[in-house]
């Protein structure tokens, strides 16, 4: 059973990412993802750069909306462009992802939560330059 | 066999361990295709590519306040500019797409086509993004003017660099492809750089949006 099992690579029960087969198994079945992915990513964007710039959004809620919609977009690039599933030929590949966001954030958020204490606990410069004097 | 063989239902109901149904697991079936363990080694550096990224990213988000009295991002960011290059780049990754699809099709007419299109896109953006900097450095906003400075071209640059390595990758592809067509290692080539470009757009969409668009915001 293990023979036949090696001999046909498309019958294996992992895939690498990127792999097409994730989704499709023809030529227009292929398209129709890409070109499903571009669309969404395309109104994601074009939602971004629009709320980026217009005043009829309460300003502190831009921010946080401009981190939703890039979040959205990279899961999308990420389901659409990279073939990453949640099927169990695609466990690996998950796994190493997960750990992957998990190392992301705790450098980017810790190293901005550590600095921002940092400065709030520094004196500031003229303060400093008034005391050696 | 009998001995090492359990009931897969029982002992793995969701088959976390990739128990095959007929019960036997896949490491009991051999290695995994090449083809999948080159994809896979791939992806963890790439993966580790986007940690070095996310250093960059808490640099810049660190010093971003210290313009020195320099000129802040809000100033000198010109948002048109960066919606043409999301928009190439965004171009970009469909077409290299298009490109595995023709690939896997075995269509070289296709291939080169798509490839072609996809480095045409990707130097526009290269060509974009060095205007900016060179606008910049010309009006005194360059890496030297201020800490936010240095970390928004070692962060920006360091993407663009990617980028242009990911061309000259992409030109040694079609001429791979012109000279041994379709093989298993190339195949194999075809499938990492297309991750590479793909990943390359997911950090461009973290770059836009952490620097240039809360840039202008604030």
């Amino acid at each position: 059973m293990s023979t036949a099992h090696a001999t046909d690579p498309n019958q294996g029960h992992e895939l690498p990412p990127g792999d097409d087969s994730a989704y499709s198994h023809n030529v227009a079945e292929g398209i129709k993802t890409y070109l499903a992915g571009l669309g969404l990513a395309v109104l994601l964007t074009a939602t971004s750069f629009f709320i980026a710039k217009t005043h009829l959004v309460w300003g502190p809620s831009i921010p946080v909306a401009l981190i939703v919609l890039a979040v959205a977009q990279m899961g999308v690039h990420l389901v659409f462009f990279v073939h990453i599933t949640t099927g169990p030929e695609n466990t690996n590949n998950v796994m190493a992802l997960a750990f992957g966001i998990l190392i992301v954030l705790l450098l980017f958020i810790g190293s901005v939560w550590i600095m921002d204490h940092l400065n709030h606990n520094l004196m500031p410069m003229d303060m400093m330059m008034k005391m050696q004097r | 066999m009998t001995a090492v063989t359990f009931s897969p239902s029982s002992a793995d109901p969701h088959r976390l361990g990739h128990a095959h149904p007929q019960g036997y697991s896949d490491s009991a079936a051999g290695p995994a295709p090449k083809r999948v363990i080159t994809g896979f080694g791939f992806w963890i550096f790439l993966l580790t590519d986007i940690v070095m990224f996310s250093a960059f990213f808490a640099a810049y988000a660190v010093l971003v306040g210290e313009t020195d009295g320099g000129p802040t991002g809000a100033e000198i960011f010109e948002l048109p500019r960066i919606a043409l290059e999301t928009a190439l780049l965004l171009a970009s990754s469909f077409t290299c797409g298009m490109a595995a699809i023709a690939a896997d099709a075995g269509n070289k007419r296709w291939f080169y086509i798509s490839m072609a299109v996809t480095a045409v896109l990707g130097l526009g953006f290269l060509g974009l993004e060095l205007q900016e900097f060179s606008e910049l450095i010309e009006h005194g906003a360059g890496p030297t003017r201020s800490a936010f400075l240095s970390a928004f071209f070692t962060l920006v640059g360091c993407h663009g660099l990617h980028v242009s390595v990911g061309i000259l990758w992409l030109l040694t592809m079609m001429a791979q492809v012109f000279a041994k067509g379709f093989r298993a290692n190339i195949m194999r080539r075809l499938l990492c750089f297309g991750l590479f470009w793909h990943t390359l757009d997911i950090v461009w969409v973290a770059v836009f949006t952490i620097v240039y668009l809360m840039g202008t915001v604030k």
